[in-house]
């Protein structure tokens, strides 16, 4: 095993300039750890080489779960002994990545004693994420984490980690509680996410607002979009004093409002909000002035998924307004029918996004019970090909099963 | 008469036994199959329980490979030990 830190000229390059350096953290954690040594001699390896030297491990986890770790073997064993394996371990963040330091701490301890020591706070999936584990680890690991109170993440083909954005515990657009819901949907659907049984994998990201900080409407299967459907909530006189400190209200607010449907004579700003679409434009120039209406709730979108195959898909719209409330039967019930359909009838490595793209929009609402609404198509005011009345009625003729 | 989760889960176990090796199985393939055996004798839950039995017990593990399958516990072929 790597007695000393090895020569990383390549690597000392990535160390330069004042942003953060992940070659830097890893130098430091190598003074302790015989792993993250030998992590820092195969990747200035693999720069010369320009190969990886990273091979699948398809077969390692815990006991029962099918989720939460993702195999790592290096393809170099003998000559970097400490990585030769090195496994990832997703475990479940607290929702809006909340923590205390002292539980901070104790992740820290368990994956000093077991582990490379390296973490990543967070993963782009959310989780949080130790990279670096033996096999023989993976159990010791995930006892202590049961005993703190962690459980495991999702991986594979199953519910994904669910994740949100701080919500109401930090931030002042929030239209829903964005932290219960995902802390319910996480207990709701603890065997979907340990045992993997579906296509492929499914993931909820919760953003309290249309600002989506958590990109929801990207990266997850199904995203709940915070949203109000009544009139937004205006102070004239705030108005005012953005325009008195310079603010060019009718360009830079009322010019880029999606819906057009803003008017600053100079004096007062009017929103006919029957054409607003909801974007937070104005309200995030103008916080003082401009909040989201009183009756809020949010938005519930399918279909989204980050490529790696196939091209990228945006979430469409499924629910216009859902007013979440606890347990959130409603959602729940819904999302079982299209589990179930996707299930029954997707493809091998299919996201539902994909699936719903092969089967039609038609189709896949009527399987799951619910009408069509002027809100899923993109452009319905632009668009003269869509008839409503004509396309119940096409379909009510011919709607064979293919 | 409605089988029972053991019935289910050794029904389940020969089928992922005679493909060992030759072709990968995922839950829904094992779901699949056991509905089309058994019918409403083997409805769903009966079919995850049977599932969730065999990786509890040890019998089948899941493994990852672009999806996730469930296979009898195997040495991986990528594993260094
Ligand atoms: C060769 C380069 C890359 C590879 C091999 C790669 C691979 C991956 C993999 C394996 C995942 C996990 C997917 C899963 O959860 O199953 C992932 C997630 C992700 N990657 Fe990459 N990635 C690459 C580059 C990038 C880049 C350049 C970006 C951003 C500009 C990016 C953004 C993301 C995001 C946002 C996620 C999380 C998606 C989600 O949470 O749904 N990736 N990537
Ligand atoms: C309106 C939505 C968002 C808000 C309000 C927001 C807010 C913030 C804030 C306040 C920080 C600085 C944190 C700090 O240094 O203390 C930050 C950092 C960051 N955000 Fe966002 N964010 C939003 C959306 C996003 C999205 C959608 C992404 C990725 C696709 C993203 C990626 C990042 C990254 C990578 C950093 C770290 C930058 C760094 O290391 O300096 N953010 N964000
Ligand atoms: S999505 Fe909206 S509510 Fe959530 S943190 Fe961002 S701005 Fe705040
Ligand atoms: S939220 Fe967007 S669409 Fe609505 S009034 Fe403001 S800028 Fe216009």
């Amino acid at each position: 095993m790597a007695d000393q830190i090895p020569n990383t000229p390549k690597l000392d390059e990535l160390e330069k300039g004042p942003w953060p350096s992940f070659v830097k953290e890893i130098k430091m954690a190598a003074k302790n750890s015989p792993m993250a040594r030998d992590l820092l001699g195969v990747l200035e390896l693999s720069y010369n080489e320009k190969i990886g030297h990273w091979k699948h491990g398809g077969i390692v986890g815990v006991m029962g779960y099918g989720g939460g770790v993702i195999g790592r073997y290096s393809d170099m064993p003998e000559e970097f002994p400490g990585i030769s394996h090195f496994h990832t371990i997703r475990i479940n963040q607290p929702s809006g990545w909340f923590y205390t330091a002292d539980a901070l701490r104790t992740l820290c301890d368990i994956w000093d004693k077991h582990g490379s020591g390296l973490t990543n706070m967070h993963g782009s999936t959310g989780d949080i994420v130790f990279l670096g584990c033996r096999t023989d680890a993976l159990e010791p690991v995930f006892e202590d984490l049961t005993k703190a109170g962690f459980d495991l993440g999702g991986s594979g083909s199953d519910v994904r980690t669910p994740s949100c954005c701080c919500g109401p515990a930090r931030c002042e657009w929030a239209c829903y509680d964005t932290l219960a819901l995902t802390y319910d949907l996480t207990m709701h659907y603890q065997d979907e996410l340990h045992r993997p049984a579906f296509p492929y994998k499914f993931k909820f990201k919760m953003s309290g607002c249309p600002n989506d900080c958590v990109a929801s409407i990207a990266r997850a299967d199904m995203s709940i979009i915070g949203t109000w459907r009544d009139d937004i909530q205006m102070n004239q006189d705030e108005v005012k004093k953005y325009a008195d400190n310079g603010l060019n209200i009718q360009r830079d607010v009322a010019g880029n409002c999606p819906g057009k449907c803003m008017d600053w004579d100079g004096n007062e700003l009017k929103i006919e909000n029957e054409y607003c679409v909801r974007c937070m434009h104005c309200i995030n120039v103008m916080p003082k002035a401009l909040r989201p209406g009183k009756d809020r709730g949010a938005c519930v979108l399918l279909g989204s998924k980050a490529p790696i195959v196939e091209g990228a898909l945006l979430s469409s719209v499924l629910i216009p307004f859902w007013k979440p409330e606890p347990p959130y039967e409603d959602l729940k019930d819904l999302v079982e029918t299209m589990h179930d359909l996707w299930c029954e009838e997707g493809k091998a490595r299919e996201r539902i996004g994909e699936f719903i793209q092969r089967v039609g929009m038609g189709n896949f609402l009527e399987e799951i019970g619910l009408e069509p609404l002027p809100e899923m198509v993109a452009h319905p005011r632009e668009n003269p090909y869509v008839f409503y009345e004509e396309y119940y009625e096409e379909d009510d003729g011919d709607e064979g099963e293919e | 008469m409605a089988k029972t989760v053991e019935e289910i889960a050794e029904a389940m176990l020969n089928m992922v036994t005679d493909a060992q090796g030759i072709k990968k199985l995922k839950p829904t393939d094992l779901i699949k199959a056991m509905r089309e055996l058994y019918g409403d004798e083997a409805d769903k839950k009966l079919c995850k329980g049977a599932i969730k039995e065999l990786v509890n017990s040890g019998k089948c593990v899941y493994t990852y490979f672009g999806g996730s399958f469930i296979e009898l516990p195997h040495r991986e072929s990528a594993a260094n030990d």
